[in-house]
């Protein structure tokens, strides 16, 4: 017999879409899996903060993510890295793409 | 002209939690754990490599590199830079013997992308990993993951390339061996050796300070790189882009990520520097193909994905 997975899921409340996200993967990998591209993909490993969201409504569960891009008070506030948290609720998310990217001059 | 800085001697890289980390440096990309301080910082190196390490991982709040050292040919060429540096307007700072396990001494100093640099001249020598240094066989057998015959070299991102640039030839006695220069010609990156490698560190244009790119190790074949391609999916490992070749350097390589977000590269083959070659010089317009050879187009995260 075989088990079902629940899957969450999760509304990308600014970008108008949503997609299903079992618990036991990250957020991001979640809406690779899909192919959508709502979330902007760096390096997957809470390190470069490209994958920045805030999380309005619903619960997770998280792993370390790098205090150069997710500060105390900003993860008091909801801010997380997409690639680092796993939704335990349904999410509603808010993507939080930079509007002057860390872009060399070219 | 050389000034007896020899080659990259280690990078101390900041990781979110050290035991994912140690899947990823030591079993994934094969390097040997060989110590450990009372700092909880791990020392590895490849087994091809003579002196004890190579890569120092330290657990921080924030991935991303604390320094590139080169060893230097003896303790007076150390002196005699840093002396230099100091001229040159760097801050310098003495590190004392044994801050790093089985290191001598270190002069730390600075450059205008931000970034921290260390010259040493002592560190303990193990030898190759699991071969004997008379009769040698070709390869030691025990080996993990990918296998990585060394660590080669870094690309670091900041901003006034051209200041680090200098420090690099004008002081350190390293060549310029290829460079990206826009239409105007502005220098938008640097690839620098000090030796005949074409390339032991190199610089890419970006207005924040002090960012890391990737440390990149060398393998020997392109079935070696295609083999650590398999493995990066069998493992489920974070992959940026490849089996591809660049054409600044012209190696075959592959990128993916470490479990805390740094960038790690796996290499053979490219191209070669003596000191008299000229720079190789790519254009702006062309740095699509310069970066990735074959899909000759700019490849956004590669550009902008840093920690």
């Amino acid at each position: 017999m075989s088990q079902t997975i629940t899957k969450h899921k999760i509304q990308v409340i600014n970008q108008g879409q949503e997609f299903l996200c079992p618990s036991e993967i990250s957020l991001l990998i979640g809406m690779e899996t899909i192919n959508s591209h709502c979330i902007n993909v760096g390096c997957r490993g809470g390190g470069c903060g490209v994958c920045k969201i805030r999380v309005v409504n619903g619960s997770f569960s998280s792993k370390k993510m790098s205090k150069a891009h997710i500060t105390d008070k900003e993860l008091q506030d909801g801010f997380v890295l997409a690639c680092r948290i796993f939704p335990t609720s349904d999410l509603e998310i808010e993507v939080i793409h930079s509007p002057d990217p860390k872009q060399i001059i070219v | 002209m050389k000034k007896g800085v020899m080659r990259p001697g280690h990078v101390q890289i900041r990781v979110l939690d050290m035991e994912e980390a140690l899947t990823h440096y030591r079993d994934l990309v094969g390097l040997i754990e060989m110590d450990r301080d009372d700092q909880g910082r791990v020392y590895l190196k490849a087994w091809s490599e003579i002196d004890k390490f190579s890569v120092v991982l330290r657990e921080a709040d924030e991935p991303g590199l604390d320094f590139f050292a080169f060893k230097c040919i003896d303790e007076a060429t150390v002196d005699s830079l840093r002396s230099e540096l100091i001229k040159y307007g760097c801050n310098v700072e003495d590190i004392p013997a044994g801050d790093l396990k089985d290191c001598g001494r270190r002069v730390q100093f600075d450059t205008p992308t931000g970034h921290t640099f260390e010259l040493y001249a002592s560190k303990e020598q193990t030898g190759k990993w699991g071969i004997n240094p008379v009769n040698p066989e070709a390869w030691p057998e025990g080996l993990k993951g990918m296998k990585a015959v060394r660590f080669d070299h870094a690309l670091l991102y900041g901003p006034n390339i051209d200041g680090s640039t200098e420090i690099f030839t004008d002081i350190l006695g390293f060549d310029l061996a290829e460079q990206v220069l826009t239409a105007d010609g502005t220098r938008i990156a640097s690839f620098l050796t000090c030796s005949s490698k074409a390339h032991d560190v190199a610089f890419i244009e970006c207005p924040e300070l002090g960012k890391f790119h990737h440390a990149s190790f060398l393998l020997e074949t392109w079935d070696d790189v295609l083999r650590a391609a398999d493995l990066i999916s069998m493992r489920d490992v974070s992959i940026d882009i490849g089996p591809t070749r660049h054409g600044l350097t012209h190696g075959k390589t592959i990128y993916f990520f470490d479990p805390s977000g740094n960038r790690t590269e796996v290499f053979c083959g490219g191209d070669y520097h003596y000191p008299d070659h000229p720079t190789i010089t790519w254009q702006e317009e062309q740095l699509g193909k310069a970066i990735f050879y074959h899909d000759r187009v700019l490849n956004e995260r590669f550009l902008t994905v840093l920690t």
